[in-house]
């Protein structure tokens, strides 16, 4: 992945937030990442770009990890959105969420996300996870979002 | 659910093949690989035309998509799987040589979840696959199931 590829992570749990953060560190990903407290955070970012009025980032390459359970604008509803719009569909979006039924992760494959992680409940596990996530995001190219 | 994962090989060289299935043997022990030689070969056991293997219903499938291939290439595999109203559901990670921006850009557009450009080192391409094994092996992954029905 190129070093500016950023890494968007729509989590509203700031201890998992800090947990995925440092465990992409430690599989020696060092892109930028991004922190994103609720659905329409990331929506306003994505989406803004998407109109160009933020100079700085309108043209870039991201990947998404996505939590569901999220404030305001759930991660399912993130996740449609981000299908539907044309250039925003090009972004990888990892759904990574303590939800686990059948129903739902049925829902985000048709969707289209490129991965549905269940988070692991050990704290160990879930930064063994994410460890593996980062060494493998290291190898995948991105491409340009406008 | 684990043990249930299929992954799906479209590589039509030999040695890339090998050295694939090798090292993703190290790291999904428990899971079925299927090798497809060309783009045809792939397309057939998916739409289920007079092949030997047959998909289930019941496995999770995952497919790893050269893009040059011979009779049908990996840009016409992804077009076809990802207009099946079913079928699109199946992961798709793009593993080739091809590194241009272009096609990169026109694989994650037809819906491809990632897209890797295997590495010219040998050793490098042999971690790149034990990366991406690991990854495929995560015990909190879920895949999502694929009803096909032939009439």
């Amino acid at each position: 992945m190129k070093k500016e590829t950023n890494i968007l992570i729509a989590e509203d749990n700031k201890e998992h937030f800090e947990l995925i953060r440092k465990n992409l560190l430690r599989a020696d990903l060092c892109n930028e990442t991004l922190n994103f407290a609720d659905g329409q955070e990331i929506l306003d970012f994505l989406f803004d770009m998407d109109k160009g009025f933020e100079g700085e980032h309108n043209s870039h390459e991201y990947i998404l990890l996505l939590d569901l359970n999220l404030p305001k604008v759930d991660g399912v509803k993130v996740l449609e959105k981000v299908k539907q719009d044309t250039q925003l569909k090009k972004i990888p979006v990892i759904i990574l969420t303590a939800t686990d039924d059948r129903h739902t992760i049925e829902r985000c494959h048709n969707l289209g996300c490129s991965t549905y992680i269940v988070k692991p409940r050990e704290h160990q596990d879930f930064e063994e996870t994410i460890q593996k996530l980062g060494r493998f995001l290291a190898v995948v190219e991105t491409t340009l979002i406008k | 659910m684990k043990k249930d994962m299929v992954i799906l090989i479209a590589e039509d060289d030999t040695g890339h093949f090998q050295l694939i299935k090798k090292n993703l043997w190290l790291t999904c022990v428990d899971s079925d690989i299927l090798q497809f030689k060309n783009g045809r070969e792939v397309l057939d056991f998916l739409f289920k035309k007079d092949t030997e293997v047959y998909f289930e219903d019941k496995k999770q499938y995952i497919l790893l998509l050269d893009i040059r291939m011979t009779q049908v290439d990996g840009i016409e595999v992804l077009k076809r799987i990802k207009e099946d109203e079913e079928l699109q559901k199946i992961p798709v990670i793009m593993l080739t040589t091809t590194s241009e921006a272009s096609m990169i850009k026109q694989c994650y557009e037809l819906g491809c979840s990632y897209y890797i450009v295997k590495p010219v080192n040998y050793h490098h391409f042999m971690e790149a696959v034990q990366n991406l094994g690991e990854f495929l092996s995560l015990g909190g992954m879920r895949l999502p199931f694929i009803k096909k029905s032939y009439v």
